[in-house]
């Protein structure tokens, strides 16, 4: 029958769209899996030598480096946007987005200007639509990164931060609460902050060995990248869970619509036979 | 009971260990390290070797690092290892393997990029020998 052709055709297409956002759902579970076991082996160490770089900021070591020292006035800041490669996750690059343009305009408000280092397709796609300060962009760094694919847009920060231009870097990702809810958070990654509840109240150093200057050298930087490759490892655990939930919502959306769909389908369908029997029982009566 | 001085063992990886213990023993980048309750605050790097924990009870517990940092706070020792394992968990086999390769490499080596390289290589895997002959010695 000819009834009803183009809701048919329109039927298919969103079952065929449902099967795909469908499977799309079931890969970001399998995934989400693997990413979240990443983030949490990560975890402990990523936590453990922020504490310890929080020790060692309340020190008074006689060397201190230059990522140790607060600047008296703030001119410029750094941020380092950690966003995903690709789309489909619902609002978790929106939400990042709009966290770190507001705390830019609070910035702005103040004088102070910012300059972006951005990691992910999604951030350099925004940043190229909206404008701003990009210093350094890294793509494409997949759902296993690797430190090495990072450390050139890293060292862009820190190299712009060492040479004065400017003068507060901090990273800007989504924490990773639980499958349902990811936060977009600021960090400050340098100047190193001292962390707060100290059990010494007077002046104290450590003892260091073999000496200051190279320990610590070594220690920062492998802070600085433990941090960023931590919060990208998380943030890839975040875009396979929104995209999980996304997709899901796809999914049921696609069913309503079908629902929806089938129904005016065969309205339309009833509507035909009656009239079609209406029209024999009315020639009959003519006859 | 004795004085214990909690103790974590981190490594890029995972979690290693967590817990109270009494003595810690490290390989710094200037010799041996053993630590006690009350010690001072220490910042150094480790070299790959064993880590050597005392327990309460006197129990020892081996644990291999690869390098790393070593820190020492008034009430706790944290270890940052680049990668660590339980000692037990090290293949003798392997880390034979692993020595004899680096041996060979050294013999062989032409350049002096290649030869640094197999230096590290042969040095990480006398480390492991040497964490799993302290193992050895502690199970007699």
């Amino acid at each position: 029958m000819a009834v009803g052709k183009e809701i048919k055709n329109k039927i298919e297409s969103v079952e065929s769209t449902q099967k795909i956002t469908s499977a799309m759902q079931m890969v970001a579970t399998s995934r989400m899996r693997r990413t979240q076991d990443r983030m949490r082996h990560g975890r402990p160490y990523a936590e453990k030598i922020r504490q310890v770089i929080g020790h060692l900021a309340n020190a008074n070591p006689e060397y201190r480096h230059t990522y140790m020292q607060e600047r008296e006035s703030v001119t410029r800041i750094g941020y380092l946007v950690v966003s995903t490669d690709r789309g489909l996750c619902g609002g978790l690059n929106v939400n990042l987005f709009r966290t770190l343009l507001k705390d830019i305009g609070e910035w702005h408000a103040k004088g102070v200007e910012s300059e972006l280092g951005l990691i992910g397709n999604k951030a350099i796609s925004f940043f190229r639509s909206i404008g701003g300060n990009v210093r350094a962009t890294v793509s494409d760094v997949g759902e296993q990164p690797a430190l090495a694919d990072l450390i050139g847009g890293i060292k862009v920060m820190l190299d712009a931060f060492t040479d004065g231009e400017i003068d507060r870097l901090y990273i800007i990702s989504n924490d990773f609460v639980n499958t349902m809810t990811q936060k977009p958070v600021i960090r400050q990654l340098l100047p190193l902050n001292p962390e707060q509840n100290d059990d010494y109240g007077h002046r104290w150093d450590y003892i260091y060995e073999p000496d200051a200057q190279q320990l610590i050298e070594g220690l920062v930087t492998r802070f600085i990248e433990s941090q960023v490759y931590q919060a990208v490892i998380e943030n890839t655990a975040c875009e396979q869970a929104a995209k999980m939930i996304a997709m899901k919502n796809a999914t049921e959306n696609a069913e309503k619509l079908i629902e929806e769909l089938s129904l005016i389908y065969n309205n339309a369908r009833q509507a035909a036979i009656t009239q079609e029997i209406s029209e024999i029982v009315g020639g009959a009566a003519a006859v | 009971m004795a004085m214990t001085i909690h103790c974590d063992i981190v490594s890029a990886e995972e979690e290693i260990f967590s817990g109270r213990v009494t003595m810690v023993s490290a390989t710094g980048t200037i010799g041996e390290l053993g630590i006690m309750p009350g010690h001072a605050p220490l910042l150094t790097g480790i070299r790959p070797g064993p880590v050597k924990l005392t327990m309460d009870g006197g129990e020892e517990e081996v644990f291999f690092a690869s390098g790393g940092y070593l820190e020492v706070q008034p009430g706790v020792v944290t270890v940052l290892a680049d990668t660590a394992l339980r000692a037990e968990d090290i293949d003798e086999a392997a880390a034979l393997e692993a020595q004899q390769s680096a041996e060979r490499m050294l013999s062989e080596q032409t350049a002096e990029i290649e030869f640094s390289a197999a230096a590290a290589a042969l040095a990480e895997a006398m480390a492991r020998q040497r964490t799993l002959a302290e193992l050895k010695k502690r199970r007699r």
